[in-house]
């Protein structure tokens, strides 16, 4: 069972080393690394049906029990946010398959890959604050190196806007742990969250943790602190591209998810911020991406809108507006990688990115364009694709709790969501391409990025199909979150059961 | 003691961000070294300067007054992190002055926002486009 716990950060930390020390070896480096992705998403698909089974590992690091040791705890959220980390960075590694460019930043690519998913999975996996920022910088080093790869001009332009502002995210969560240190005497969450919920946290304490919420805002790109995320990721090589839609805003979202709803179960003052700032992201980033006309950037500013969906379930608190964040939270990180991942190939069809100079993939592959029309659909929401389950949830739950504003803002940018996708559908894939039929290259380069794709768009048509289970997976993660009695027993009882 | 190394933490807070503000990418990131170690420093200072000795328990002696360790091991951690990704973060710069001459944000900022290049930079080329090399050093000259 520990083993299994740690298993998520170790995976990939082998496989990177692995991957490195075979560096000579490119195609023995693309076989380790997809051997390396596929044992995480089944060592992700085994935690989730322990933490179905109502099993929560909890594991104490280093020999130190806690709260002074390194809690590991796998409830649901954890274990079905590992998981899908695993099918992404898969899907990703599928993806790097293909052969462009230098082989060696190629091989490179692959490396790093495992850096990330080290990272973001012990960010999911770890029960301490501290570890928490570990985790944070460890994901932060590999997506450097990933969205600086292949370098270029315009790239390493976007890689010094991210690394800065990253950075100082990071630093203002470095200041917020020692400060939650020094006010609350502990940097364990269960312990944390028991002298929040007790009502013994001193003002310092209060204060600490809206700063290190303000940090986890700035990784999830939240109104009015998002600018870095349209200004960075089109600038990366598409799979990278997709890895960080897909997983990175999606870490400080469940960072917040977890700290908000261990300190502050009910609604108070910081849900009703939260409430606005969340309806103000959906609509800013809805909005930004109109007046885009490159498909990665329409993406990019589409995750800071959707983003926003999964915080309006976080302020509100209640049960049902929490398992509606968890299920949109699942939804959205399939639907987006898949979107950048597609946007790749049709761009390497087309021979370029922007919208008009694509074209004429409509007549030329008609299977691309279904393959889009399933996470784009899904992404606004049209039933019965999974996006469609997930804004409901949200929408109940806000009209349950009289905030018809907030619901409606929801729609509103679901709407507006769809005259976006609606723009990328016109321009790509039914507009004839402007230089004629011929300029669409057609070869047998993607079929592994063809895999990848197919892939994430049946697992988004399973979770339309499938909403019952998925949802009642994700009530059962929102009831765990609202009564973490793992957490609390991980101090009580150490060593785990 | 905590009152002075608040003080000095603060100080060199203040001159991090003036730095961060800065247009020049060299000072904006120097900024971020040093509020780095404004924020290190609170760290340490947040674990009090109680304790006189390391806290070093062996088999025969246990320290009569030791300072708190934990700190301390937070901010070692921290410090040898934040020492990795300012380096990453200078090779960074090095690349982009040696690709393109200029760092200023706002040129940085420019040349994100120039619309995407045709399929060759979607890849992975790492080729240079000479033409924009060469206009970029004439701007420097100016």
């Amino acid at each position: 069972m520990k083993a299994l716990a740690v298993a998520p950060v170790f995976i990939p930390l082998i496989t990177l080393l692995i991957g490195i020390m075979l560096r000579p070896y490119h195609q023995q480096v693309k076989v380790v690394s997809l051997v390396g992705a596929a044992l995480l998403t089944l060592v992700g698909i085994r935690l989730v049906a322990l933490a179905n089974a109502d099993v929560v590992l909890a594991v104490q690091l280093g020999g130190w029990e806690a709260p002074y040791g390194i809690t590991v705890i796998i409830d649901r959220l954890s274990a079905a946010m590992v998981a899908i980390t695993g099918i992404i960075g898969l899907a990703a590694a599928l993806y790097g398959l293909v052969r462009e460019g230098n082989p060696d930043v190629l091989r490179n690519f692959h490396i790093f890959l495992h850096g990330l998913l080290a990272g973001v999975c012990g960010a999911f996996i770890t029960g301490d604050v501290f570890n928490l920022y570990v985790w944070f910088e460890v994901l932060l080093i590999g997506s450097f190196a990933l969205i600086a790869l292949g370098g270029g001009r315009r790239r390493l332009s976007g890689t010094m806007t991210y690394v800065v502002l990253n950075l100082l995210a990071t630093l203002v969560f470095l200041l917020s742990a020692g400060l939650i240190y020094s006010s609350t005497g502990t940097l364990n969450m269960g312990e944390l969250g028991l002298i929040f919920r007790a009502g013994e946290a001193p003002p310092a304490a209060t204060l600490a943790v809206v700063m290190m919420l303000v940090s986890f805002a700035i990784k999830a790109a939240l109104f009015p602190v998002f600018g870095w995320l349209p200004a960075s990721y089109h600038v990366a090589w598409t799979p990278v591209s997709a890895l960080f839609a897909g997983l990175l805003t999606k870490v400080g979202v469940y960072a917040m998810i977890r700290i908000v709803t261990l300190v502050w179960p009910e609604y108070g003052q910081a849900h009703e911020v939260l409430l606005w700032v969340a309806c103000a992201t959906m609509l800013v980033g809805v909005l930004g991406a109109a007046a885009q006309n490159e498909v990665r950037r329409i993406l990019s500013f589409h995750i800071v809108s959707q983003v926003g969906y999964m915080i309006l379930g976080l302020a509100l608190a209640s049960p049902l507006a929490i398992a509606g964040a968890v299920f949109y939270l699942i939804h959205h990180i399939v639907v987006k990688a898949n979107l950048f991942f597609i946007g790749g190939i049709a761009a390497r069809m087309t021979g370029s990115e922007r919208l008009a100079a694509m074209g004429g993939l409509y007549a030329k592959a008609p299977w691309l364009a279904i393959l889009f029309a399933i996470p784009a659909l899904s992404l606004a929401g049209i039933p019965p694709l999974s996006g469609f389950w997930a804004k409901f949830v949200l929408v109940k739950a806000s009209l349950a709790d009289g905030f018809w504003w907030a619901a409606g803002v929801a729609l509103l940018t679901g709407i507006f969501t769809l005259l976006s996708m609606s723009k990328i559908w016109n321009e790509t894939f039914l507009k004839a391409h402007p230089q004629g039929e011929k300029a669409i290259r057609i070869d047998d380069e993607m079929r592994w990025g063809w895999w990848a794709i197919s892939g994430l768009a049946a697992m988004t048509v399973l979770i339309g199909i499938g909403a019952g289970p998925v949802m009642e997976y994700a009530i059962a993660a929102a009831g765990q979150l609202a009564d973490p009695v793992v957490y609390f027993q991980a101090i009580t009882h150490p060593g785990g059961r | 003691m905590e009152w002075l190394a608040a003080l000095t933490a603060g100080g060199l807070a203040g001159i991090g961000m003036w730095l961060l503000l800065d247009r020049n990418l060299i000072r904006v990131v120097l900024g971020v070294a040093i509020l780095g170690n404004a924020i290190n420093l609170g760290v340490l200072a947040s674990g009090r300067f109680a304790g006189s000795e390391a806290a070093f328990v062996t088999a025969t002696t246990v320290p009569s007054d030791p300072a708190n360790a934990l700190p301390q091991a937070l901010v070692l951690t921290a410090i040898v992190i934040g020492f990795g990704l300012f380096a990453f973060a200078l090779a960074v710069l090095k690349s982009v002055r040696e690709s393109h001459g200029v760092t200023t944000t706002d040129r940085v900022t420019e040349i994100t926002e120039e619309p995407a290049p045709d399929i060759e930079e979607v890849g992975l080329q790492i080729h240079q486009d000479d033409a924009d090399h060469h206009h970029d050093a004439e701007e420097v000259r100016q």
